[in-house]
């Protein structure tokens, strides 16, 4: 009986999926299989995507079938406390006794620091870039992840980190040292200057008018040739220095990487501090309610403002980086796709998660790098990445868990994170 | 003056295509309060469509008319068989979520629907071949409107004349009020809120691909980013008339197009798309609920 | 509950609101509102749905701005204070705290972080001081801990410390929506509907609650549908009907007021009576 069951629902599972599947092939049936070239009048004919469309989604409807019908059942089975309950004490078990965590942390620390003499310059960039979407990430996750303001112009900071530089530089001759904090400052200003009339609109309207400030700064960069050189951009800006030193390019490369490091602990540890303090608290509450936490005395605006002006500090700061990097900057590198890739990094790391982000940006940066075949699928991935995190997994690869406190017997004297 | 009147009707021919998107914006918000990003992106697949289809039709050598016409239709079911597929697979599983995750969703479709079309076809530009004939009769009024331009404002105003009279009138527009109004008490009422979501979706995107059809041609060449630019500019446009209000997203995409024109013929054409952004953060910063809108003040 | 409080004198005016009116667009949801509450009572709104209790309390905590009238708070041993054009931040500050009638707390965030945010407005610490952690800071957060777990206490949800509020019986989340207002110290707590959907014994427990806290010196208004609970708990009843007050006085006098018996009833039954 039960067996005669499982074979009709299987069954209508592949039914189901059928129909998926004829209906993906008829959706994707123009844009997949027909390629025109209007000029020559030629058609090629491309049947063999209608299948492999047909299969794909004959496959993906089957396994998320099968996914939802398993997670109805360990939903099930949770209710009598067993897999889960067990996961999750498992893991309180490794937070309380912390070797192991410790034990990884030491791995990852040395792995770190050992990393630029162990592989190759080629592959030391590409870790410095990574590293610049972790400082990045971390950045917007304050806004986005921690505060809840959807910021779709993220990159519009880091380009004016980069800008201002780059342009001090070419005219005023400036190092490196001395425009990091300038970016900094100038990133905040621009951040400050942006959210004070915007952050009292509701979070969609701002995630819009972020995305139109973003673009404007780059159509301006892109236009205003006298000021920023236009669409051909600037070039030879210098790497960082260190007391005037000249190194040869390797060495220049190990230190960049160092200098990455020593910014991406800097960021953990200001983020840390600032989630577990009184801003932090008001900032996750304006994110859960913004008119309770207003009749609770919470200034909406100014916390707002914090978050924002704080994250695009951040984002100056990386943007000088990016510019002494690279060494060369161009409107081009600040289009809304970057503000889209800095969002995945959040939105797959679990917003407000510091371990969830940073290894989302690795995941994010460094697999297109080294799996080439993969690259060119990578937008197309971010993008699907968007949407199935939202779907199935809105907190993220690692969701955020709040701090619990124990209080002394004597009516609590001291809170300390457990 | 002729430079006016040239601008004045290419300002309309723009405004009037900005329409045709933005009532897509304009429909989905009303009913699900979403803005869908990925609006711009159906506007683009319905042009490539449109690209491919009238290419195939004329190598087998069809008559022009029949050609126009299927392309029309073709544009108008994919596209809407796109946006019907798009809110089932990424908004209506969030249709509880938290009011930034289908945002965040529609965000993401944007980007896999571009890098989609970006890889099946190509990352160039395409050119793409005027559907529309230059008229015998239009000839003494050249210099100020073109034909192709006559034909996206006829086709634009009565599309937007059938879709009034359509919301207006018949059962699945009521309907569609209905729900815009609210939701579970139109559900209450027996109206069955998922088909009417998915019905607002098609209607969207088929406009939008004539939309786009109508522009690829008259522009003369489409890429797989066209849809952002057009995009935001029709979502400016609804959001100047009020979201949420279909004719507030016309008069918004009018106002919007002839600005435009004016202000890249007149002043400089380096500054044409900032323009459209610096208007559009203006009109949200000082008055969110566009010159038609009702302001909504939020429930305590 | 502040040790620098003078203590509460009966028949000193705490807050005064004088013809206030608020106007949608035409409907008049407050009509020229009067209402005096006094120093260290319990003061409670009654009226039938849609009487504009709710809308006052949003005037009265800045979340709406009336069209016309006034609200004074007259705080004891300060100056005057008019809460006309104040922000909802500012009124708090000024020592109003509200509950909300369909519960809005953090669900996503701990009972303990929940009341640790009504704090928020009686302390200081910015950007700075959160990633230095000066001693300052430090001393000022371990003061938030502690107070807020004082007063969680108070409430009876000691156990439930780190809990999600989300996770809280529904009476619970009440009595946490209570104790996350007294986190920011108010003067005079407005409590929307505090009683609603709870099963009689938590209503008894939040009586008893509600009257510790009047007896800690504080002031308290509160819309209320459960009768009981108002006749047991008030020492002055305002009632209210169509944006106006119709009536007010001490409980067992607006009992027998016949216009209340009229607004609730409906105009027959008294006529029947009569």
């Amino acid at each position: 009986m039960a067996r005669k069951r499982t074979i009709m629902i299987f069954l209508r599972d592949v039914r189901g999926a059928l129909l998926i599947s004829l209906w993906f092939m008829f959706l994707t049936f123009p844009i997949m299989v027909i390629k025109v070239n209007p000029i020559e009048r030629t058609v090629v004919w491309r049947w063999d995507n209608m299948a492999y469309v047909g299969l794909l989604s004959f496959l993906l409807y089957l396994a998320g079938r099968q996914y939802l019908k398993y997670r109805e059942r360990r939903l099930e089975s949770s209710r009598r406390q067993s897999m889960e309950e067990k996961t999750k004490r498992f893991l309180r078990r490794l937070s309380e006794n912390p070797v192991p965590a410790y034990t990884l942390m030491a791995v990852a620390g040395v792995f770190a620091l050992s990393f630029p003499f162990v592989f190759s310059t080629y592959q030391t960039n590409i870790m410095i870039t990574a590293l610049m979407y972790v400082v990045l990430g971390l950045g917007l996750n304050i806004v986005v992840g921690v505060a809840g303001l959807l910021d779709l112009g993220y990159v519009a900071f880091y380009a004016v980190g980069a800008y201002s530089y780059a342009l001090l530089n070419l005219h005023f001759g400036v190092g490196f040292w001395f425009a990091l904090p300038i970016g900094a400052l100038l990133g905040m200003t621009f951040g400050i200057l942006l959210g004070f009339p915007v952050l009292r609109l509701r979070g969609d309207y701002l995630a819009i008018v972020t995305l139109g400030f973003g673009e404007i700064i780059r159509l301006i960069l892109e236009n205003w040739n006298e000021f920023s050189k236009g669409p051909s951009g600037i070039s030879n800006i210098p790497r960082p220095g260190l007391f005037g030193l000249e190194m040869p390019l390797e060495t220049a490369i190990t230190y960049l990487y160092f200098l990455m490091i020593g910014l991406v602990l800097f960021t953990v540890f200001v983020v840390r501090r600032l989630q577990d303090s009184r801003i932090g608290r008001a900032w996750y509450a304006l994110r859960e309610d913004e008119i309770a936490c207003q009749a609770m005395g919470i200034d909406k605006t100014r916390t707002k403002l914090t978050a924002f002006a704080l994250g695009a500090t951040w984002a100056g700061m990386a943007g000088v980086i990016f510019a002494a990097k690279t060494t060369f900057i161009n409107p081009a590198s600040f289009t809304f796709l970057e503000s889209a890739i800095i969002l995945c990094i959040v939105v797959l790391g679990g917003m407000g998660s510091i371990v969830g982000v940073i290894l989302a940006a690795l995941i994010l940066i460094l697999l297109p790098e080294y799996l080439r075949a993969f690259s060119d699928y990578r937008m197309l991935v971010f993008g699907a990445v968007l949407v199935l995190m939202m779907v199935f997994r809105p907190q993220g690869l690692i969701g955020h868990r709040r701090r619990t406190y124990t209080i002394k017997p004597d009516a609590g004297r001291s809170g300390n994170a457990a | 003056m002729d430079y006016f009147i040239e601008l004045f009707f290419s300002g309309l021919t723009r405004g009037s295509i900005y329409a045709l998107i933005a009532l897509g914006y304009t429909m989905v918000y009303g009913i699900i309060g979403l803005i869908n990003f990925a609006h711009g992106e159906i506007y683009m697949i319905g042009a490539f469509t449109a690209l491919i289809v009238s290419t195939v039709l004329s190598i087998y050598n069809m008559p022009l008319a029949a050609i126009l016409v299927l392309t029309v239709l073709a544009s108008a079911i994919w596209a809407g068989a796109y946006g019907f597929t798009v809110e089932k697979l990424a908004y209506k599983p969030l249709r509880k979520a938290p009011r930034l995750s289908p945002l965040i969703s529609a965000i993401g479709m944007s980007i896999f629907l571009q890098n989609y079309v970006l890889l099946a076809q190509t990352p160039d530009f395409l050119p793409f071949p005027p559907l529309i004939p230059e008229f015998a009769f239009m000839e003494p009024v050249s210099g100020v409107i073109g034909s192709s331009e006559l034909v996206i404002l006829t086709m634009t105003t009565s599309l937007m004349l059938l879709l009034t009279l359509f919301i207006k009138f018949t059962r699945l527009g009521k309907a569609m009020r209905a729900t815009a109004q609210d939701r579970t008490m139109a559900r209450l009422v027996g109206i069955n809120v998922n088909m009417i979501i998915s019905a607002t979706f098609i209607i969207g995107s088929g406009l939008a691909a004539i939309g786009g059809l109508l522009i690829a041609s008259h522009i003369g060449q489409i890429n797989f980013f066209i849809g952002f630019i057009a995009g935001i500019k029709a979502f400016t446009a609804a959001v100047l008339g009020g979201i949420g209000s279909v004719p507030g997203a016309v008069l918004g995409s009018f106002i919007l197009g002839l600005t435009e024109s004016f202000a890249t013929g007149y002043v400089s054409s380096d500054y044409e798309d900032v323009f459209a952004f610096s208007l559009l953060v203006l009109i949200l910063i000082f008055r969110p609920a566009g010159l038609l809108g009702k302001s909504s003040a939020e429930k305590v | 509950m502040q040790p620098d409080r003078p203590p509460a004198a009966p028949n000193r005016t705490l807050l005064e609101v004088r013809g206030l009116t608020m106007d949608f667009g035409g409907i008049k949801a407050l009509d020229h509102f009067d209402l005096r509450i006094r120093e260290g009572e319990i003061a409670a709104l009654i009226g039938p749905n849609g009487a504009g209790k709710t809308t006052f309390f949003n005037c009265l905590t800045g979340m709406y701005a009336p069209t016309a009238g006034d609200m004074l708070f007259f705080l004891p041993g300060r100056k005057t204070v008019r809460l006309n054009g104040l922000k909802p931040n500012k009124v708090t500050e000024q020592g109003l705290a509200r509950t909300f009638q369909n519960i809005r707390l953090f669900p996503n965030m701990t009972v303990l972080e929940n009341v640790m945010i009504g704090r928020h407005c009686r302390t200081r610490a910015r950007v700075l001081g959160a990633v230095f952690r000066d001693p300052r800071t430090r001393r000022e957060e371990r003061e938030i801990v502690r107070r807020s777990y004082e007063i969680i206490e108070k409430i009876g949800l000691a156990d439930q410390v780190n809990e999600f509020a989300r996770n809280l019986p529904y009476g619970a989340q009440r009595r946490l929506e209570i104790a996350r207002a007294l986190a920011t110290d108010p003067v005079l707590l407005l409590l929307d509907e505090p009683a609603a959907g709870m099963n009689p014994r938590e209503t008894r427990m939040l009586d008893e609650l509600i009257c510790r806290i009047r007896d800690e010196g504080l002031s308290i208004l509160l819309i209320e549908h459960d009768m009981k609970l108002v006749m047991s708990l008030s020492d002055h009843i305002f009632v209210m009907d169509y944006g106006k007050k119709i009536a007010e006085g001490p409980p067992p006098e607006v009992r027998r007021n016949p216009q209340v018996i009229r607004a609730y009833l409906g105009e027959d039954i008294v006529h029947d009576h009569a």
